[in-house]
């Protein structure tokens, strides 16, 4: 299968590429961009002028809920919706039931999402069995069943002593850990970023030092054990400087925020809505801030969905009680690409960090249209103007604040491996 | 999608009171008005008649998600003498099902066609979040949901100061103890502040005053003495056990030394201050037995003043949500004729 997209503005931040030309696939790969290769004779051409082509989305934060918790999703459901966004690799959360600690159920996963036929999906391992935080998990024989790296997500471990001995055992077979710093006792309870806000609104606080007391923690087992180590969903403003600190030091870290960190903060809590609940929680301006300059200055190289898609039920409580997460990842584009229309952040920087930024972090082989690079694209109309409904929706999960919103910019086609799935 | 805010959701078109949520954004004018009402109704509990039949042929639930005998109480005998219907119903909750049960005991509530729920729940929000969810026609009362609110206290402590100093302005506040965990101390900076007092001040160890409070327009003080010099108005907050545990305070006898209210420290007040608690008190942890059964006390009046606050917000509340329900109903009418025509 020989297949031409025509007269795009090609944005390929991997190659540094902003320019209205042709994309050349053969099969599932990308075989050039420009000129027509010699002897190429496509067997379709799309049409793509006043569209922009852009390499498949990477993102780096998605829960499929499934097995176990399809009530809130399945692997069908939110890869299509992912799909629908232009995201064409997933990596997803162990926070399945059962948990993904075997290979058995990294394997379900990624029969399940090749039945699907969407997206990419990369399973995340689980650091610690069931991941309780006491007994390590079969790390070696996960990453054989496809797990892309291994964390124990928000849950804590039983103790330092225990985390160490997991980064040790985790570095000697040069696996990659995703830390999602957490200092448990500090943010026991809490529900809401601890300022005026949860003060004044009676909403149990999470301080900022839950998650640096805990990243400082995690960066000096890092540097002693020398593991493979990214951090994920970072929330307040001195992370981005123990971050930038650390890699100054000489220290290989990643790191990556969800994007609604990027675009809110707690002063959306007022009216109590539940839908505002996701943890990390949403910080105050000068976090956000902060944050949106960690990604202009590439501290931080990766923005994520942190797609939590839940039943309806999940949020129509008091704040505390709703659970925590949001379902954004099928209008993840139009969102950030507020952050470019704002003047915050350059659009080259912005689809890096959704794209070769994240696949980096994981060594993932995506996120580029690069000579023999897989055919993962999608065409994007930046002028769109469309409402999300929840009624049009393709994510399982009842759970955004985004809905009913007007979205500027639309993805009209997605490709996976140079298979039309959008 | 934002939801509207709480001080959006409890005035109906004409400003009026439909629900009693919170006191933040409600302006001077209703809050005088609420104590206007409450003073009628003290003089009123004097007389050997004490009802009005200003809610007959109304079902008032009080829906308690948290045990109180003193607040259930005041308002179900407010509710008596307003000459409403009244159901008590105390509904323990375990953690996990919460939000679940929550809307399902509403929605049967609504099916009996009740007109006004008092609530009282342990998450901050709950009454908003009822009041956002339930049919529009019943009437949401603020019991205190969480560390968020508690508006009728708060207005009894305000009707309590009125009646006892004359005016608002001019005076100075204390409010002594955990503020942390207070939705009482929450709802009076907010009435005080709305009232026009020259100062209030918090007091307490910073592990119950977190300095984020002095954005409220507070003044922090982590010693008692600076916070009760020539102050007109002291309110001692309970201090609850648990906060031991939680590693705030080291012991008891330690906060009462530091911030108890002793006949001593409280010569640091004005001579002529009163001395609030909303109760129940704790003597010799927060409050020596004798300054709670001294002259400067109010803390029985408290109690009175409080059904008198409480049959003011029932009855504002359910006039404003007739109200609305009439401006509603005659907006369906307007456009019904317009379709004739």
């Amino acid at each position: 299968m020989k297949l031409c997209i025509k007269n795009g503005r090609i944005i390929d931040p991997s190659q540094g590429l902003d320019a209205v030309t042709d994309l050349f696939i053969e099969d599932e790969k990308v075989l050039a961009i420009g000129e027509n290769p010699q002897g190429f004779v496509a067997d379709e051409v799309v049409d793509a002028t006043g569209l922009w082509v852009i390499p498949g989305m990477v993102d780096l934060g998605v829960a499929l809920r499934e097995p176990g918790l399809t009530q809130k999703g399945s692997i069908a459901s939110e890869t299509r919706a992912a799909v629908s966004g232009g995201v064409t690799t997933v990596v997803c959360s162990p926070e399945t039931s059962p948990i993904v600690d075997t290979p058995a159920v990294a394997a379900l996963i990624q029969d399940k999402a090749l039945m699907a036929g969407q997206a990419n999906v990369f399973p995340l391992g689980a650091l610690t069995q069931g991941l309780k935080g006491k007994t390590l998990s079969n790390m070696v024989s996960l990453t054989e069943a496809g797990c892309v790296a291994l964390s124990n997500h928000r849950h804590p471990l039983e103790s330092t002593k225990v985390l160490s001995r997991a980064l040790e055992y985790a570095a000697t077979h040069d696996l990659l850990v995703v830390f999602h710093p957490n200092e448990e006792s500090l943010a026991d309870g809490g529900c809401a970023h601890e300022g005026v806000i949860s003060i004044t609104h009676g909403l149990a606080g999470i301080p900022d030092i839950a998650e640096t007391v805990a990243l400082a923690r995690d960066l000096i087992l890092v540097e002693r054990t020398g593991v493979k180590a990214h951090f994920a969903r970072l929330s307040s403003a001195k992370s981005i400087e123990m971050i930038a600190d650390a890699r100054m030091s000489g220290l290989d870290v990643t790191a990556d925020v969800a994007l609604h960190n990027l675009l809110l903060t707690d002063q959306v809590l007022n009216a109590f809505d539940g839908h505002y609940h996701v943890l990390p929680p949403l910080r105050s301006e000068d976090d956000r801030l902060t944050l949106i300059e960690g990604i202009k200055s590439g501290v931080i190289s990766a923005i994520c969905s942190d797609h939590q898609p839940h039943e309806k039920m999940a949020k129509i409580a008091p704040f505390a009680a709703t659970e925590p997460g949001m379902a954004n990842i099928e209008v993840l584009l139009p969102l950030a690409m507020k952050l470019v229309d704002d003047g915050m952040i350059d659009l080259s920087v912005l689809l890096s960090c959704l794209t070769i930024g994240p696949a980096s972090c994981f060594g993932i082989d995506a996120g580029s249209l690069s000579k023999g690079s897989f055919a993962d694209f999608f065409l994007f109309d930046s002028t769109c103007h469309w409402q999300w409904r929840p009624e049009n929706r393709r994510t399982k999960g009842h759970n955004s604040p985004f809905f009913g919103d007007e979205m500027i910019g639309k993805v009209q086609a997605t490709y996976v491996s140079g298979n039309k799935v959008l | 999608m934002m939801q509207s805010e709480p001080r959006a959701l409890q005035l109906n078109e004409q400003g009026q009171l439909k629900h009693f949520l919170t006191l933040d954004g409600l302006d001077k004018t209703i809050l005088t008005e609420i104590l206007d009402r409450a003073d009628s109704f003290l003089s009123m509990g004097e007389q050997s008649v004490k009802k009005v039949p200003l809610l007959r042929g109304k079902t008032v639930v009080n829906l308690f998600f948290e045990n109180s005998t003193r607040t259930r109480t005041t308002f179900e005998l407010a509710a008596k003498r307003l000459s409403a219907d009244v159901i008590n119903l105390d509904i323990a909750t375990s953690a996990t099902s919460k939000g679940e049960s929550l809307l399902d005991t509403l929605k049967n509530l609504e099916a009996m066609q009740s007109d006004m729920f008092v609530v009282r729940h342990g998450d901050s929000g709950a009454a908003h979040f009822i009041a956002q969810h339930c049919t529009p026609n019943v009437a949401i009362i603020n019991a205190g949901d969480g560390r968020h609110a508690h508006p009728t206290q708060a207005m009894l402590d305000m009707l309590t100061i009125r009646r006892h100093k004359g005016r608002f302005e001019g005076l100075k506040v204390a409010i002594v103890g955990d503020i942390l965990h207070s939705r009482v101390a929450r709802s009076q900076i907010h009435a005080l502040t709305i009232l026009g007092v020259d100062e209030i001040r918090l007091v307490g160890p910073k592990t119950l005053v977190p300095d984020y409070f002095e954005e409220t327009g507070v003044t922090i003080c982590h010693d008692l003495q600076a916070g009760l010099t020539d102050v007109d108005v002291i309110v001692m907050l309970r201090l609850q056990k648990e906060r031991m545990q939680g590693a705030l305070l080291p012991s008891e006898s330690e906060f009462y030394r530091l911030y108890g209210l002793t006949t001593e420290s409280m010569a640091w007040a004005k001579s002529d201050v009163i001395v609030m608690h909303p109760g129940p008190i704790n003597r010799g942890v927060e409050i020596a037995s004798e300054v709670a059964d001294g002259e400067h006390s109010v803390i029985l009046n408290q109690v009175t003043n409080g059904i008198a606050v409480r049959m003011a917000v029932m009855s504002m509340a359910m006039s404003g949500q007739l109200q609305s329900q009439e401006t509603a109903a005659s907006k369906v009418a307007e456009t019904a004729s317009g379709e004739h025509i």
